[in-house]
């Protein structure tokens, strides 16, 4: 065991834990942000800077502090390590100019991307970047590629985290898609345009932390803050599936469905593509009750565990307007 | 005339041969360690001889060796970087294809000292020529018996390979080369674990410079005393530095460290001074990634001593008034030379080689170029050049691996140094952008 002091709560984990993974078993406010690091996937980490922490002191054996800002989801604990993210101001400015970085050739077109609200970029964004722009040349874009029916690859709004690439990896047979090309111009693609074809590929949609690659059978069809998140399982044939998923419900019609995260975004288990982009009538799944969304502000907001009905604002209210939502109230579902 | 310790031979006719390398001394010190040396003794040597890494970073050899983690049972290997890209630096290919045998005897005397049974020369895609001429060597070497199994009755076994990369820049990056050498994409690694502990097939690897392993087997030959006693200070032996720009006679010259850099530039022993008899007006010293200075801090440091050719002399004053020996690629600009233009086509490079891995580097490098195009081109506005300052340092100490520092450093010091000549690109464009354009001095902005 390790015993770290992470800006200034002590913790002690496991050796070999990374400093990221320290952190989240506090929680809260002071966990770093991780566009890139996905703890199922092995290899993944290190290549966004977003979670560049100060070590103030390397271990308890050599107490010299690190000459350069680390990235945490890749560097493990050392007994005795003191860890600044919040309380650095160095470390705080470094992450604006990350954001900065992440955006400048980022279309910004989230208006029209079905992302948008669930979006890492976007919380990264609005959490620690600043709100101008100092670019003012022209912004990256590619030529478009067909990756099959399912699976929509929008690669300018890529930020090359390499997570699609780590799913495809690690959890099929055979990939097909990786990254080509070289410096700005390295995109994810498929060599020679191949199509993506097999039964978990749709995994890579929930790990991708921005909207370049969504899911084709629900693009356009809503914004994901308007429609309801449900925990649902079935049985699945495919014993490499968990069965697990979230259905996404707008009035009574399942318009997406999707593995389910943990609070850092994550998907811990995997679902085939058959529970992913077939089975979209209740009737398939045992409904479990509503999915509980914390992280994802715009889609915690309209959340509909919370009272949605306000005393103080209906008072305000015209008549009518009381008598239409007493007539017709906002959907509940469980209890 | 300073010493030469490995180009001393290189102009014999068939130095390239396994025989005539052979008949002007070459593999004794295969011979000295393998029969009369321990392997911790030849790394004992190498430690006292003070020899540094001649890549750039110039980290002590002997040190890094010292490092190399020897789990039982565990193969370790040696791996030669000659995946030799800066700009500026051209001293590797140059040796390895006059003295092939110089490499290939350094490998097999270094590869006995770390233990390694099995060791690669990871070579630059474009020198195949090169490739070619050390595959020869190599199968000469076989046939002499000084490689496979139990070299000269010694009992020790090693096979050398030499590996082509693709041309890329970042595969000279030593845990990018060791993902390419394992035939994957040339990304550098996160680190640690360290090569030395966790390198090439996940085993133990040490990765040195083509002139650091050449340089051991006169180390063996003469012993470490002896090669310390050339140079000053902590920069001991000779070095490889080729010389480019608008120089009198460019070209690779191996010197004695500690030669001032005046007399490097003007004596007819070397550079022979500025051609066209034109004034010096800034040296990159060390390859195009390090700082860029200007005619008075490269001949003087800051407080007035006299630049040598040192690893500490160069450095002296950080990058504030210093800058690095590097790799020792040694570019020359005469006072008609654009700085803006020059970090221009320094950044395009950066910016071509970036892998794209993370984010800072990927991004960064390409918005420094595009900045630097506008400038250069006369459609820069007066925020650009504190923005490019600003992205530079946004890089600088951020990224995996050290090619984002080596696009930043550029930038930043002439910025630093040169700022008037970018201030002027922004505020008499039409005069700035003429073909042949010469800055006038600080006078035209007041």
């Amino acid at each position: 065991m390790a015993k770290i002091t992470f800006d200034g709560i002590e913790v002690e984990v496991p050796d070999g834990t990374t400093i990221l993974n320290a952190a989240r078993t506090i929680g809260g406010g002071i966990v770093p942000p991780a566009m890139c690091y996905y703890t199922p996937l092995k290899g993944s980490g290190g290549k966004c800077r977003a979670c560049l922490v100060r070590v103030a002191a390397g271990s308890a054996k050599d107490p010299r502090p690190m000459p350069k800002l680390v990235a945490s989801c890749v560097t493990p604990v050392q007994d005795g390590m003191v860890v600044e993210n919040t309380t650095s101001e160095q470390v705080l400015n470094v992450r604006k100019g990350i954001v900065e970085m992440l955006l400048i050739n980022h279309p910004l077109d989230c208006p029209v991307c079905d992302q948008a609200g669930e979006c890492d970029l976007q919380n990264f964004a609005f959490e620690h970047g600043v709100s101008t722009t100092r670019y003012e040349e022209e912004r990256r874009t590619f030529e478009k590629i067909d990756i099959g029916p399912l699976i929509q690859l929008h690669m300018t709004r890529c930020i090359l985290c390499y997570r699609c690439v780590y799913t495809a990896d690690q959890l099929t047979e055979k990939r097909v898609h990786g990254v080509l090309g070289r410096g700005d111009a390295a995109e994810i693609g498929t060599y020679i345009e191949n199509i993506i074809d097999n039964e978990f590929s749709g995994n890579v949609i929930d790990v991708c932390p921005v909207g370049a690659l969504t899911d084709k059978t629900f693009r356009f069809k809503q914004r994901v803050w308007f429609t309801k998140p449900v925990n649902a399982h079935r049985d699945c044939e495919n014993p490499k599936c968990c069965g697990k998923v979230v259905l996404w419900y707008k009035g009574k019609d399942v318009l997406r469905i999707t593995a389910r995260k943990d609070q850092y975004g994550e998907v811990k288990e995997w679902i085939c593509n058959t529970c992913r982009f077939d089975k979209k009538e209740t009737s398939d799944w045992t409904i479990e009750g509503p999915a509980h969304i914390d992280r994802s502000s715009v889609i915690s907001a309209n959340h509909y565990e919370l009272p949605v009905l306000n005393a103080q604002v209906i008072a305000d209210l015209p008549e009518s307007s009381v008598r239409d939502l007493e007539q017709n109230p906002p959907m509940r579902l469980g209890n | 005339m300073g010493r030469k310790l490995l180009t001393e031979h290189i102009n014999v006719e068939g130095i390239d041969t396994f025989e005539v390398y052979r008949k002007h001394g070459g593999y004794r010190s295969v011979e000295k360690a393998v029969k009369t040396m321990t392997p911790d003794e030849v790394v004992e040597e190498v430690k006292k001889s003070g020899l540094r890494g001649r890549g750039g970073a110039g980290f002590p050899t002997g040190l890094k060796w010292s490092f190399l983690a020897k789990p039982e049972g565990v193969p370790r290997y040696l791996v030669c970087n000659a995946d030799e890209s800066e700009p500026g630096t051209f001293k590797d290919r140059q040796l390895m294809s006059k003295l092939p045998h110089l490499l290939i005897e350094g490998m097999i005397t270094s590869s006995y000292a770390l233990g390694a049974n099995t060791s690669y020369i990871y070579i630059r895609g474009e020198l195949l020529y090169v490739l070619r001429i050390l595959e020869k060597a190599i199968a000469e070497a076989y046939a002499a018996g000084f490689l496979g199994k139990n070299i000269l009755g010694s009992g020790y076994d090693l096979d050398l390979y030499v590996h082509p990369g693709g041309g890329a820049y970042i595969c000279g990056e030593e845990t990018a080369l060791l993902e390419s050498l394992e035939g994957k994409r040339g990304n550098p690694r996160n680190k640690p674990p360290f090569p030395a502990v966790q390198g090439l097939y996940a085993r133990p690897t040490v990765v040195n410079n083509v002139e650091s392993i050449a340089a051991v087997p006169v180390i063996v030959n003469d012993g470490g005393d002896e090669y310390a006693k050339i140079g000053v200070g902590k920069s001991t032996g000779t070095k490889l530095i080729s010389a480019c720009g608008h120089l009198n006679k460019p070209g690779i010259y191996e010197i004695e460290l500690g030669v001032p850099v005046e007399e490097f530039i003007y004596s007819d022993e070397y550079c022979g001074g500025i051609w066209k008899g034109r004034d010096l007006k800034a040296v990159v010293a060390g390859g195009s990634s390090v700082p860029i200075l200007p005619k008075e801090l490269i001949l003087k440091t800051a407080a007035g001593e006299n630049r040598l050719m040192t690893y500490e002399s160069l450095s002296d004053g950080g990058f504030v008034t210093g800058t690095m020996l590097g790799s020792g690629g040694f570019i020359a600009m005469d006072e008609t030379t654009c700085i803006v233009r020059n970090t221009w086509n320094f950044s395009r490079f950066y910016h071509h080689e970036s892998c794209g891995q993370c984010s800072p580097c990927r991004e960064g490098t390409g918005w420094l170029e595009k900045i630097l195009h506008r400038l250069e081109h006369g459609h820069g506005n007066e925020r650009d050049i504190d923005v490019l300052a600003s992205v530079a340092k946004q890089i600088e100490g951020n990224t995996i691996c050290p090619l984002g520092e080596a696009a930043a450093w550029p930038v930043s010091a002439a910025i630093r140094h040169f700022r008037d000549e970018f201030e002027w690109h922004v505020r008499y464009p039409q005069e700035a952008t003429r073909p042949g354009a010469v800055f006038p001095g600080k006078a035209v902005l007041a």
